[in-house]
């Protein structure tokens, strides 16, 4: 029984950072219709600052942290301004294409600055906690709650102030939310700049248990897209349900079923519940 | 007078692609053209699916690696000749995308994007970690090279460059047959909008089907003839970064355009190769001329030209004959 909750804190554990990864590809998809494939870039990027900051600078943990979101909320709009914004009128296929110039070169330039070797991120969280037989290292402990609470306060911020409800009202209608005199280009700012803080904050999270590189980013961001095509896309409960099922499914699939293959499990659940069910599990987000 | 000049164009690059051996400096030169070739093979594929029919599938290297695989294994560990492996690349490929694409193809649009963004990394991951039948990491060594028809022998790089030229001309050849018969207006009709394109009585599905099938057998053949020419294979091939290195071939030359991924499939690679010393970080300069392009030049080179030319011939002064 220990191991079966050893599972599903390291479940937790996961599912903590790509419900934030998520919620940020989620909230851009909604917002602006463009599947941000650079997203992972920002990701990556949230790392490396963050590492910087620590190693070169001598930051504390936390301020790294606060550091590295507002570069990359930087970064965000600036990618929107510079590539997203002048590609909202043309076609479906464009803007997606420009994502992907955008992701190589990030990861073009995060090798040249910091070269292309696996780096380890300390963190002063390194003791060990003992919750009934079941081992957990703070810095995981430390994951799923800060990813909860930020998950928390993103909901608040959309439901309960008015700058957050310009960008749900956005999701829902373009031209209803014009008419109501919500400024579009504000909002799409805003929404990059959430997601830039997102993605920074799931990797410096994330990094002290994982190695930070370049490449890093890839495969968080694929399964970042396999969650919110599970949730429906621009659904917010949808990308927290989704990462919390494809991180309990990698972390129990890993253990149970093989680790050497785990990082198909995602990929493998989203083949067969679309080979079911097209429309998804939330089969009422907008397709 | 336009159908004689294009005419006249294709059989000016035949020309020049027969002469080219004897132009070029060295072998280097004869491989990097052929590498080429092979990718624009592939590319051809891709825009068939993406340019002509609007899907864009990002799986296409994987598929590439899946031809590719099927020649290396069936000779390497079951010593099949080259020439049986050869021809099963096409059609093995073409048969896993009957596979995959009757659950992709039901999803639209960004969603088919996405879920063949996956099917991608499934691919790399399984070529990568099914070590008994791929050899894992360390990658299939020994390729036989292709054996001699007849009096024709494949042993010296020219030799290789027209082979590999051949399968191009006729890719290209078919291609052309595709996109100008009627199954190609069907093809862009979808593109243009799947509601229309139903509403005039045109199968979606099978369409799409036929599409992304006939476009992975492309990728499967140009596969078969990289394994034949580089003899040796590696996971690295199913990497999605050879999907994104083909849609800027097709980006450059102009998307949904018989000649596009030919020149961007050709000049693409001389430019890398005259930026020696980029290297790894030739997307620091890829990376925004992708995103310059597609905001800036969105129909690439042939795009363009024919936007050019048709505002030139709508100028009152412009060439009245016909």
């Amino acid at each position: 029984m220990d191991l079966f909750f050893q599972q599903v804190l390291n479940g937790l554990t996961l599912g903590g950072v790509y419900c934030l990864v998520a919620l940020g590809l989620t909230l851009v998809y909604g917002v602006l219709h463009v599947p941000n494939f650079a997203h992972g870039a920002f990701y990556m990027a949230g790392a490396f600052v963050s590492f910087h900051l620590m190693t070169a600078w001598g930051w504390p943990y936390w301020l790294a942290m606060l550091g590295s979101a507002a570069c990359v909320a930087l970064l965000a709009v600036l990618a929107e301004r510079l590539v997203f914004h002048p590609l909202r009128h043309a076609s479906p296929l464009h803007p997606m294409i420009a994502a992907i110039g955008v992701l190589l070169f990030l990861e073009a330039a995060a090798q040249a600055i910091w070269g292309a070797d696996f780096q380890r991120m300390q963190s002063p969280y390194t003791g060990i906690v003992d919750l009934a037989g079941v081992t957990a290292p703070v810095q995981r402990l430390l994951i799923i709650g800060a990813a909860f609470a930020l998950v928390v306060i993103v909901h608040l911020f959309l439901t309960r102030t008015v700058t957050g409800s310009t960008i749900v009202a956005m999701a829902q209608t373009r031209e209803g939310a014009a008419l109501v005199g919500i400024n579009a280009n504000r909002v799409a700012m805003l929404t990059f700049a959430l997601s830039g803080v997102l993605a920074a904050v799931a990797a410096t999270l994330y990094a002290p248990i994982n190695l930070v590189y370049p490449a890093m980013g890839h495969l968080v961001i694929t399964k970042a897209f396999v969650i919110i095509i599970l949730g429906g896309m621009g659904s917010v409960p949808g990308a927290i349900a989704g990462g919390l099922i494809i991180g309990l499914a990698e972390s129990f699939g890993a253990f149970y079923v093989s680790d050497h293959y785990k990082d198909i499990i995602a990929f493998t659940l989203l083949v067969v519940i679309l080979s079911l069910r097209p429309q998804g599990l939330f089969p009422n987000a907008a397709r | 007078m336009m159908r004689l000049n294009a005419k006249l164009g294709w059989i000016m690059l035949l020309v020049l692609g027969l002469v080219f051996p004897f132009l070029a400096g060295n072998d280097y030169h004869l491989t990097v053209m052929s590498t080429a070739y092979i990718y624009v093979l592939a590319t051809l594929g891709l825009n068939l699916v993406t340019g002509y029919t609007g899907q864009y599938n990002l799986a296409h290297a994987g598929f590439m690696a899946v031809g590719a695989y099927t020649v290396g294994i069936l000779t390497v560990d079951y010593q099949v000749p080259f020439w049986i492996a050869f021809v099963l690349a096409g059609p093995v490929a073409a048969l896993l995308g009957f596979f995959i694409g009757i659950v992709s193809l039901r999803l639209k649009g960004h969603y088919f994007s996405i879920f063949t963004l996956c099917v991608g990394y499934i691919l790399f991951l399984v070529i990568e970690k099914w070590e008994s039948l791929t050899h894992g990491t360390v990658g299939i060594i020994g390729i036989p090279a292709p054996s001699p028809i007849g009096p024709l022998t494949f042993d010296s790089p020219r030799a290789l460059y027209y082979l590999v030229f051949f399968f191009l001309v006729v890719g290209l050849w078919v291609m052309h047959r595709i996109v100008s018969s009627l199954l190609g207006r069907t093809f862009m009709a979808i593109r243009n909008g799947d509601d229309l394109a139903e509403s005039l009585g045109i199968n979606l599905m099978r369409n799409k089907l036929l599409a992304f099938m006939l476009s992975v057998f492309y990728a499967g053949l140009a596969g078969g003839l990289y394994a034949g020419f580089v003899r040796f294979l590696g996971p690295g091939i199913a990497g999605v970064e050879h999907t994104f290195d083909m849609t800027m071939y097709m980006l450059v030359g102009g998307i949904g355009t018989l000649l596009g991924p030919v020149l961007g499939g050709l000049t693409v690679p001389w430019i890398t190769q005259t930026l020696q010393w980029l290297q790894e970080y030739r997307f620091l300069v890829f990376g925004p001329i992708l995103v310059l392009l597609v905001i800036f030049v969105p129909h690439g080179i042939v795009g363009s030209f024919i936007a050019w030319r048709a505002r030139k011939a709508a100028q009152p002064h412009g060439s009245g004959h016909a």
